[in-house]
């Protein structure tokens, strides 16, 4: 099988280089007066959008009661067992109601799953990803940390509802 | 004048120039990183003071405070020596360059030069070729074959390029019929600078003093990919600090020297017609010689993310075959204008 030998030859305007040497000159230029797509953190906050998997949170509608019935599906189906569900009884319509809410935040791995599995809408990801703490026993989130009201999490339960 | 005036203005000359440098070539380190940012779509270091100004500070306090090991097979007193010379030779070429013109001060006719030797682009010459010297000692007393090698490549790419750029200024000197840097200044006034009328001239000895301060596209030596770090991998702290200062004190002299040679210096083309006052004059003299420096160096950092680094055949190849008959194919066109069209 013949191999044809490729060459391929520099113009003359090419080859004294010069006028290359230019061309890339003025490509660096170009870019060094775009404007800049860094984002200044802590200054200027990424705001992600509503199909970003944030920390799993406990929704509270408007009466400050949350929507968890304690079944226990989401610690069942956590893969890295950070959820720790306790049911009791209570007296409203919905019969149960989790007396102890724990994710170990050291453990979450942020996939979504508890989210998915739940059958009322009641633990989604949040759009938070600023986590920080001192210690192990911080990082244990109870529900006094997990409950956050519902007017914050209207865009991912549209996008629950619209998408998965 | 008497010889104490003469000596203690010098001395303070002295002062203002090393200082000056040094502030300089520190802030040129966050210039080029600036700039370096900004051509790759990013910003640079903005945390450390206002838009990160202070960060030259933080980087010679982090230098300092870095143990300063030296290797086993390394020789002592040239370890040492190398770095020591490298920062010799850049700070005290920078004292026959002028900046502008003479100023009377206090009674005082003062020049804006720290020594007006007669001779003093062969001073700048003789010193440039003993930097090679520092890179020499420095790639060989590392005792490490990658610092042996940048050091030897180094050494010999310098010494091609200075034939190239000793011709260059050898058309320069002959249109200017003196080696003392004011006289060369003084033969390029108004517009007709030597960039245009030796434009060959001005194009070798550019490359020439981008490969003479090891800077990219020629920058094989301390390449990080292909050396290692070059001349420089076994250094820590304060050499290795010594050495950064030097490569970017020898590209502020470099500049000066371009300014100086071909860029027409200190002149600002009908300057004169305005009808100024003569300090005024005088102010916009320096702050034209600064502002041409300062964009040739920003050319330097342009340049540096815009072009691909030689190879060293091809480095070499071109130092050889392609620089040095241009600088003498120059020499010949000075040499025709100089007969025939000047006179």
């Amino acid at each position: 099988m013949a191999v044809k030998k490729r060459t391929k030859d520099l113009t003359f305007w090419q080859k004294i280089y010069l006028p290359e040497i230019a061309k890339g000159l003025a490509l660096t230029f170009k870019n060094m007066v775009k404007p800049k797509y860094t984002i200044e953190y802590p200054e200027d906050k990424f705001i992600p959008p509503p199909s970003y998997r944030g920390r799993p949170v406990l929704v509270m509608e408007a009466d400050g009661e949350e929507r968890c019935v304690a079944c226990g599906l989401c610690a069942r189906v956590c893969p890295s067992l950070a959820i720790e569900v306790q049911a009791s009884e209570t007296e409203k319509e919905k019969e149960r109601y989790p007396v102890k809410f724990e994710i170990n935040m050291l453990r979450c791995i942020f996939c979504g799953f508890c989210e998915e599995v739940c059958p009322e809408e009641a633990i989604v990801m949040s759009k938070d990803y600023e986590l920080a703490f001192t210690s192990r026993e911080e990082a244990i989130y109870g529900k006094d940390k997990l409950l956050t009201p519902i007017d914050q999490l209207n865009d991912r339960i549209e996008f629950l509802r619209k998408y998965k | 004048m008497n010889i104490w005036e003469i000596i203690v203005i010098t001395l303070i000359k002295i002062l203002i120039v090393f200082t000056l440098l040094l502030l300089t070539v520190s802030y040129l380190v966050y210039f080029e990183r600036k700039i370096s940012a900004w051509a790759q779509n990013r910003i640079g270091p903005n945390r450390t003071g206002w838009k990160g100004a202070l960060q030259p500070f933080a980087d010679v306090g982090k230098l300092l405070l870095k143990e300063d090991i030296v290797p086993v097979n390394a020789s002592k007193v040239v370890h040492t020596l190398a770095p020591v010379i490298a920062l010799f030779v850049a700070f005290t070429t920078f004292a026959v360059i002028p900046i502008g013109p003479d100023i009377k001060l206090f009674g005082y006719n003062i020049q804006l030069v720290a020594a007006d030797v007669n001779i003093g682009i062969l001073y700048v010459l003789a010193l440039t070729s003993l930097g090679v010297y520092a890179i020499t000692f420095a790639g060989w007393s590392s005792g490490s074959k990658y610092s042996l090698l940048g050091g030897i490549r180094s050494s010999a790419q310098m010494i091609s390029y200075e034939i190239s750029m000793g011709f260059s200024v050898a058309g320069v000197l002959l249109l200017a019929g003196s080696l003392r840097p004011y006289d060369i200044v003084y033969s390029q006034s108004g517009w007709l600078w030597n960039a245009i009328i030796q434009p060959i001239g001005f194009i070798t000895f550019f490359v020439s003093a981008f490969a003479e301060t090891n800077r990219l596209p020629f920058d094989l030596p301390e390449a990080e990919p292909e050396l290692v770090g070059g001349y420089h991998t076994e250094y820590s702290s304060m050499k290795f600090a010594s050495f950064f200062l030097a490569e970017y004190a020898n590209m502020i002299i470099s500049g000066a020297l371009i300014v100086t040679l071909y860029l027409g210096g200190w002149h600002f083309p009908w300057l004169e017609s305005f009808g100024l006052a003569p300090w005024l004059v005088v102010t916009i003299q320096i702050l034209t010689f600064i502002f041409k420096l300062a964009f040739i160096l920003f050319f330097f950092m342009w340049v540096r993310w815009s072009i691909p680094r030689f190879r060293y055949d091809q480095l070499m190849n071109l130092g050889w075959k392609v620089m040095f008959p241009l600088s003498l194919l120059n020499l010949v066109w000075v040499a025709i204008v100089v007969m025939y069209i000047k006179p």
